[in-house]
């Protein structure tokens, strides 16, 4: 069949099994968009900013575990892109933008909206392609979505020139080849005698902690893991976005580790003879001061990707491949162990922190984000999917929404993205179109996507967001307190009256000061039937606890003065 | 200390790009690159000379075949290896210095290329330190202009260090 380069576009998402896309148009992929009325059985969402899209498409792509895609124009349509794809390259989300260049005549003369994307996302992408022949478009596309999910998932952009999207094959045909790239390799096993070593190790320590990372969840390991960690009885700390590889409430969690771990967790890595990391990467924001990490233990890691392994942290057996299947044939050599020693260690070590718990002290009058957050786990489902923004409440949700389910909690870990809240949740709504869904953002990095109230309008769909309103940059506002005399600096925000924000975009706005009213506002909100944007009024000065200065030990941590100020209630 | 890696690349686009942009983002610094067709179809052959521990070389080498155009990488420091590079210099002969020139010109084993009767060009082909050792020999006898091409290397014996099994290439 004659095909023109634009079908061919839409003929292959069709054929990955690509039902969602987010995109944006503009001159230069006018071709694609023209021919996207042939192709029904993809709901394309229109966000309000090309930013806006790429982390709807990362959303989708981590509740779903489908390849998210988004588009974009050439130049500033492509530019818009690169916060979502560096966002999706930290955290290994699979992702293929396709972004539209123009005529390949004009490349290299300073067309108009002419950038070089390939050139300025290299470092950016798992690999990207230029694309200025028609017949390249069905193979390198191919190659993309093959890159973008195998081995170390990852975003793939395909530039596209117009001229390439005109253009026709005479007699198109999808070629369903198993695709060989020469020098890629995702897929690696490690050796016999190294699992026997990792068994070995595990079989012979005396306190091991597992570090559960994205990876767990990436490779759907979950099963093979709980089935690893109770057979040994192993305690499991998680990374930020390995939340929901391991149920929250199971004995042997105990919970966030790094610079906002409680104490008992980052106490129990750096006292640990073993440590089992698997899927993550040794981020500095877990291990603090590389000097004085976990100095006695030996160290395991299960990776998939071979440069992580020694990267940051030495390790005594690196075991490199798909981390489901190693675990598999791990934990058969492992030996049954109760640790009831080591695992008491570590619970008294608790004790005495919870008590100094925010949630835990009587109610003052005076609503604190862990408020909002706790009510908002007990009162919402266990498969309710959760998104964050960037900030003091993205470590309070980390912190306090228990996160039970793989793939229910939705955060941009590696860099630490503002903005990416309130996209991402529209497209994990759209990916779990029955799953209740929330954004918990902070009052600033809410207003960097907020135009995505628009889209959520558009697209009629239901997704709370609970606006955890300080009045400051708060994380920022932190650092500031602890680390820099308490100048504030650019830090005092002035927002808009959310509640009327709301409105005007035809949603529902509503607004809690206390903790009588978040409980309510929350029940209201889920009860309503279209989204709801609730304005959380919270502590302005409150900080995020514990937390370990950048560069210190992972024991040395700041924590909850037993003293709280408050705001004065005239304020 | 100075590693010598051979790097075979897939023959694309933007591949030299990639490599380059590896090195600066991971904060590497390359001494020399070198980069030409092999006999086989395809296959771009790259020698770079890189300073580093032997710690930041394995890292680096991680990092390089983490990208899709990367085929084989091999350190070739520590093994038994030739390596060259060849200088052009162009040298002031119009001083009483020009039969010095000549002389040295011999004992390096150098090559005139090109002779007017203000200059000549010499070619002069060996490893880093032979080349060095000339420069140095030459500098007060007038240098012009100078160009190097940075060092080409390749492992002794009767092996080929480059490994393809069935990955598709062909000998052109
Ligand atoms: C795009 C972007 N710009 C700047 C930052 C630096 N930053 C990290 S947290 C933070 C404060 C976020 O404030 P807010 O959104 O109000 O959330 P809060 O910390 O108060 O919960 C800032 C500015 C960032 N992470 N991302």
């Amino acid at each position: 069949m004659k095909k023109s380069g634009a079908q061919i576009v839409w003929e292959c998402l069709v054929k990955e099994g690509i039902t969602t896309i987010f995109g944006y148009p503009g001159g230069a992929n006018l071709p694609i968009y023209d021919a996207m009325r042939d192709y029904p059985q993809i709901h394309h969402v229109l966000p309000r900013h090309e930013q806006g899209g790429g982390h709807m498409a990362d959303g989708y792509a981590r509740v779903s575990g489908k390849v998210g895609v988004a588009m974009g124009t050439s130049g500033p349509g492509a530019t818009n892109l690169v916060t979502a794809i560096a966002t999706a390259h930290m955290d290994s989300i699979p992702m293929v933008f396709i972004t539209a260049q123009v005529t390949s005549k004009l490349i290299g003369y300073d067309a108009f909206q002419e950038t070089d994307v390939t050139g300025i996302t290299l470092p950016i992408t798992k690999h990207n392609y230029l694309v200025t022949d028609v017949e390249d478009i069905m193979p390198t596309l191919r190659e993309a979505f093959y890159i973008a999910k195998s081995g170390r998932p990852g975003p793939v952009l395909v530039d596209i020139t117009k001229d390439a999207q005109q253009a026709f094959v005479s007699d198109w045909e999808y070629d369903d080849t198993q695709i060989v790239l020469k020098g890629y390799r995702p897929d690696f096993t490690p050796a016999a005698s190294s699992i026997q070593q990792a068994a070995d190790l595990i079989n012979s320590a005396k306190r091991p902690v597992i570090l559960a990372g994205h990876g767990v969840l990436m490779g759907n390991a979950m099963s093979e893991f709980k089935e690893f960690a109770e057979k040994n009885n192993v305690p499991v700390a998680m990374t930020l976005l390995g939340m929901g590889g391991f149920p929250a409430h199971h004995p042997l969690n105990l919970g966030m580790m790094g610079m906002h771990g409680e104490s008992w967790v980052n106490t129990a890595i750096q006292e640990a003879d073993l440590l089992l990391a698997f899927g993550m990467r040794f981020d500095d924001r877990v291990t603090g001061s590389l000097n004085s990490y976990a100095r006695n233990a030996k160290k395991i890691h299960i990776e998939i990707d071979p440069s992580e392994v020694n990267k940051n942290v030495r390790v005594d057996v690196g075991l490199i491949g798909n981390i489901k299947e190693i675990l598999a044939q791990v934990t058969p050599l492992v030996e049954k162990n109760e640790r009831a020693e080591w695992r008491k260690v570590i619970a008294d070590l608790k004790g005495e922190t919870a008590v100094r718990d925010i949630v835990n002290l009587p109610d003052s009058g005076h609503l604190y984000a862990a408020h909002v957050i706790n009510e908002l786990r007990r009162l919402v489902s266990r498969d309710t999917i959760i998104t964050t923004d960037v900030g003091q409440h993205q470590m309070w949700t980390a912190q306090y929404f228990k996160i039970e389910e793989a793939h229910t909690m939705v955060t941009s870990g590696g860099l630490g993205t503002m903005g990416f809240g309130l996209p991402s949740a529209i497209g994990a709504k759209l990916a779990k179109p029955d799953r209740e869904v929330w954004t918990v953002v902070g009052d600033g990095g809410f207003q960097m996507t907020a135009a995505e109230l628009s889209t959520i309008a558009q697209e009629k769909i239901k997704v709370n967001v609970a606006i955890i309103n300080n009045g400051f940059l708060g994380m920022v506002r932190q650092w500031q307190e602890f680390f820099y005399d308490k100048n504030y600096a650019s830090t005092p925000m002035i927002s808009p009256d959310f509640v009327k924000l709301a409105e005007a975009h035809g949603l529902k706005g509503l607004r809690a000061s206390t903790r009588a009213e978040a409980q309510v506002a929350i029940q209201e909100a889920r009860e309503y039937p279209g989204s709801v944007v609730i304005d959380f009024r919270v502590e302005q000065e409150d900080s995020v606890y514990p937390m370990v200065p950048a560069g210190a030990a992972l024991n040395e941590m700041i924590r909850r003065p037993s003293v709280i100020v408050e705001t004065p209630q005239d304020e | 200390m100075l590693h010598t890696l051979v790097i075979l690349v897939e023959d694309k686009p933007g591949v030299l790009n990639r490599i380059a942009s590896l090195f600066r983002r991971r904060t590497y610094n390359i001494e020399s690159l070198t980069v030409g067709h092999t006999d086989i179809s395809g296959l771009s052959r790259m020698t770079i000379t890189v300073e580093g521990t032997q710690d930041h070389i394995e890292r680096l080498t991680a990092y390089l075949y983490k990208l899709v155009n990367v085929i084989q990488v091999e350190d070739l420091t520590n093994r038994k290896m030739v390596s060259r590079d060849l200088a052009l210099i162009k040298v002031n002969t119009q001083t009483e210095k020009r039969t010095e020139i000549f002389q040295m010109v011999e004992v390096f084993r150098a090559k005139v290329v090109d002779v007017t009767t203000e200059s000549l060009i010499i070619e002069i082909t060996g490893t880093d330190e032979k080349i060095n050792g000339f420069i140095e020999v030459m500098k007060p006898l007038g240098i012009i202009e100078m160009v190097r091409t940075g060092a080409v290397a390749m492992e002794r014996g009767s092996d080929s260090l480059i490994n393809l099994p069935e990955s598709g290439f062909e000998k052109k």
